[in-house]
């Protein structure tokens, strides 16, 4: 990381950042890719998204076009303070202009009050949380790929509109399992499920056999996990081995990505379904986009968050061009005036609280005699249109919705 | 912990402790100076956590109790000052003051049941509270489960210092830090510290001599509970947040990596160690968990060769206690 930069750099960005409005600031557009490089989330966002980044700049043509761009990271290590300690140096002291990824709810939350205000702007694309565009919503963030309401709605109301009305939640306890369990069961009620019943697990849970026979018992045809992480891993693989799914009930993961369905194998993660933006299997775009992608990391296929990280970062520097100026809340409103099109996730828009919105999709991992290799995990199931897939826009109590 | 560590500052007691006062001259001069070169919310925050480990080693390098909660009072003053300045409005200072007053509370309550047991019992009684602390912040309502309490105003201290000036609020926190240190080196030495010192080397004889060492004892836990609370409060402060992290147990398990690598019982080597454990976890931040493991490396190094910590080995090498 370049924190440690020399004094005489600090200065030369402390005079650019006052006079950053008109034009670029130190002439280099400067991204900070702050995510979680070695925990539970490097696989899904890490050097991936670092990779996603520089791919956006080139597929810009920054350099042609003469704007100069470069890419740095840290690891945020999953402590919001962490987080927030590097966007303050970096954006104090090393003249990053914009803050992108961001994965962990908890860390983009420090990060969005950190950018709030400053000269930077933030384009999350990891983070889950409704709150980012809803009351803690900021004229400097930009909230590209997902987020609670997104997976809950997309998951619930198509599981329900498929016939699986019963449900019964295996829910980590604490808030935001709480929370996912409310919401989702509000939209399973609405669209005509039934909730037959919960059962809590404590946070990282080794053994959920007690859980799932409750779940199992319940009759349900949908056990949904409300959890994350290492407990829904946990809870896939333990429903596999008391054999769940080949007894006829379906799990709904609320936060899956294609890596962790990678590291369960299909054998274990088969039939469970779930709700993402964006899959490398979609079209012939983010078939070619996702080549790309994997030739330059390893071989492994984009998740959602690398696609949003490409996407965002790519519309930023339209919107920087655009405006010849990198100030944060200036580009971030030019991001919201000017349609969003890429090959990732196509033509889209951002709202007014910052929330980027396109098609969302339901899909079901495939069974292992489905697949015809690595990486060919989901089979889709349902496209939610746009206007679907999303909270609408009043229903956010984003403040900047009501000023506007 | 072995009694080794403790040697060092045996022969302290009588002799002139002018060099203590030159160490503490050259550090208030560095720190007054550092922010032109180091950026100063990295200093703010090895403060915060120099104070925390110097507040845990009053109890460990001085009394000789190993808690292993200590993550409870630096995250619950977190949460009490943060939640203190954002929802109720308080001003800086009080908001610092209310979650320092509440984790004194709570080391009244944890002290009281923990100072009844000795070495692993009490590292054993004070983990299990902390992590009955920690369910508690994850679960109440007012902590932001692992969300944490974020966006936490700064505010203007005692109507006229504007916090959200990074300049002002570092010579803050350096105010709060040096008030710490110093009480810490006063508790020291004075009787009482003679007191705790002689409940270190031997209870049973301190209890012949008359002394109530219960009463010491909690009296020492329920200081370092204020310090440490009183880092916590302010590091809420200054990043505007209070979270999970600080609450969690790996956080006590830093703590006593800060003070061993420092020294154990050397009035300055909490603080060289806290500096050297926080520069890595930010400037080592891109090897990501490879800083946890370069951090066990030098744990087994440090136990293995230089037991007394940096300042520890420092202060022997000058025959002189730092």
């Amino acid at each position: 990381m370049k924190l440690s930069r020399v004094l005489g750099l600090a200065a030369v960005t402390a005079f650019a950042a006052g006079t950053a409005s008109a034009q670029i600031s130190d002439n280099v557009v400067k991204i900070g890719v702050l995510n979680d490089q070695s925990g539970l989330y490097a696989d899904l966002s890490g050097q991936g998204s670092v990779v996603a980044a520089r791919m956006a700049a080139e597929d810009f043509g920054a350099e042609q076009k003469g704007i100069k761009v470069e890419v740095v990271f840290a690891d945020h290590q999953n402590k919001p303070d962490v987080g927030s300690s590097v966007t303050r140096q970096w954006i104090d002291r090393d003249g990053v202009d914009v803050i992108v990824d961001t994965p962990n709810s908890a860390v983009a939350l420090a990060v969005n009050e950190v950018v709030r205000g400053s000269r930077a702007a933030f384009l999350n694309s990891g983070a889950a949380s409704s709150d980012l565009t809803g009351p803690k919503c900021s004229p400097n963030t930009v909230h590209w790929t997902y987020d609670n309401w997104a997976l809950a709605n997309g998951t619930a109301r198509a599981i329900v509109q498929a016939g699986g009305k019963n449900w019964y939640f295996l829910t980590a306890d604490y808030a935001f399992g709480h929370d996912l369990e409310k919401q989702v069961s509000i939209v399973v009620e609405n669209s005509g499920g039934k909730v037959l019943g919960a059962v809590r697990h404590p946070l990282n849970t080794a053994d959920f056999s007690s859980f799932l026979l409750q779940a199992q018992s319940s009759g349900a045809q949908i056990i949904g996990l409300a959890n994350a992480g290492g407990d829904t891993i946990n809870s896939i693989k333990q429903a596999a081995e008391f054999g769940i799914v080949r007894g006829g009930q379906k799990l709904a993961g609320l936060l899956i990505f294609l890596t962790d369905i990678h590291a369960l194998s299909l054998d274990v993660a088969q039939g469970l379904q779930f709700t993402e933006a964006f899959y490398w299997d979609l079209n012939d775009s983010t078939r070619a986009w996702s080549e790309r992608f994997a030739q330059r990391h390893g071989g492994k296929k984009p998740t959602m968050v690398h696609a949003g990280v490409y996407g965002a970062v790519l519309h930023y520097l339209k919107a920087v061009e655009a405006l010849k100026s990198d100030d944060g809340a200036k580009v971030v409103a030019k991001m919201k005036e000017i349609p969003t099109e890429d090959p990732v996730f196509g033509k889209g828009q951002v709202r007014a609280d910052g929330r980027h919105v396109h098609p969302m999709y339901l899909f079901e991992a495939k069974a292992p005699s489905e697949s015809k290799g690595p990486w060919d995990y989901y089979k889709l199931i349902r496209t939610i249109p746009a206007e679907e897939a999303f909270r609408p826009l009043d229903q956010g109590n984003c403040p900047l919705v009501k000023k506007g | 912990m072995t009694t080794a560590a403790y040697q060092i500052d045996a022969p302290a007691k009588t002799t002139t402790l002018t060099h203590q006062y030159v160490a503490f001259g050259i550090m208030t001069a560095f720190f007054v100076v550092a922010p032109i070169f180091i950026y100063p919310v990295f200093l703010m925050q090895a403060l915060c956590f120099a104070l925390f480990a110097c507040a845990f080693n009053l109890l460990i390098g001085y009394v000789g109790l190993l808690s292993f909660g200590h993550a409870m009072f630096l995250g619950t003053a977190g949460y009490i000052s943060a939640h203190a300045a954002k929802v109720w409005g308080f001003p800086p200072e009080l908001a610092i003051l209310t979650g320092t007053a509440a984790s004194a509370l709570l080391g009244v309550l944890a002290g009281a049941l923990a100072i009844r047991r000795q070495g692993i019992y009490f590292a054993m009684i004070t983990l299990a509270l902390a992590q009955m602390i920690y369910f508690f912040a994850l679960q109440a309502p007012f902590t932001g489960g692992e969300d944490g309490i974020q966006a936490v105003p700064r505010g203007i201290m005692f109507g006229f210092l504007d916090l959200s000036n990074q300049m002002t609020l570092y010579w803050v926190v350096l105010a709060i830090f040096l008030f710490g240190f110093l009480l810490i080196y006063r508790i020291v030495h004075s009787p009482f510290g003679q007191v705790l010192k002689a409940i270190r080397e031997n209870e049973q004889r301190a209890t012949s001599l008359g002394y109530k060492t219960d009463h010491y004892k909690l009296i020492a836990f329920v200081l370092s509970a204020a310090l440490s609370g009183l880092a916590g409060a302010t590091k809420a402060i200054v990043f505007q947040l209070a979270s999970l992290t600080d609450v969690h147990w790996t956080m006590s398990g830093e703590v006593v990596l800060m003070t061993l690598l420092g020294g154990l019982g050397t009035i300055f080597g909490p603080v060289a160690g806290a500096f050297i454990i926080i520069a890595m976890q930010n400037y080592l931040a891109q090897f990501g968990q490879w800083v946890t493991i370069i951090q066990g490396l030098i744990f087994v190094v440090c136990v293995l060769a230089f037991r007394r910590g940096v300042i520890g080995e420092l202060g022997r090498y000058l025959k002189k206690p730092l």
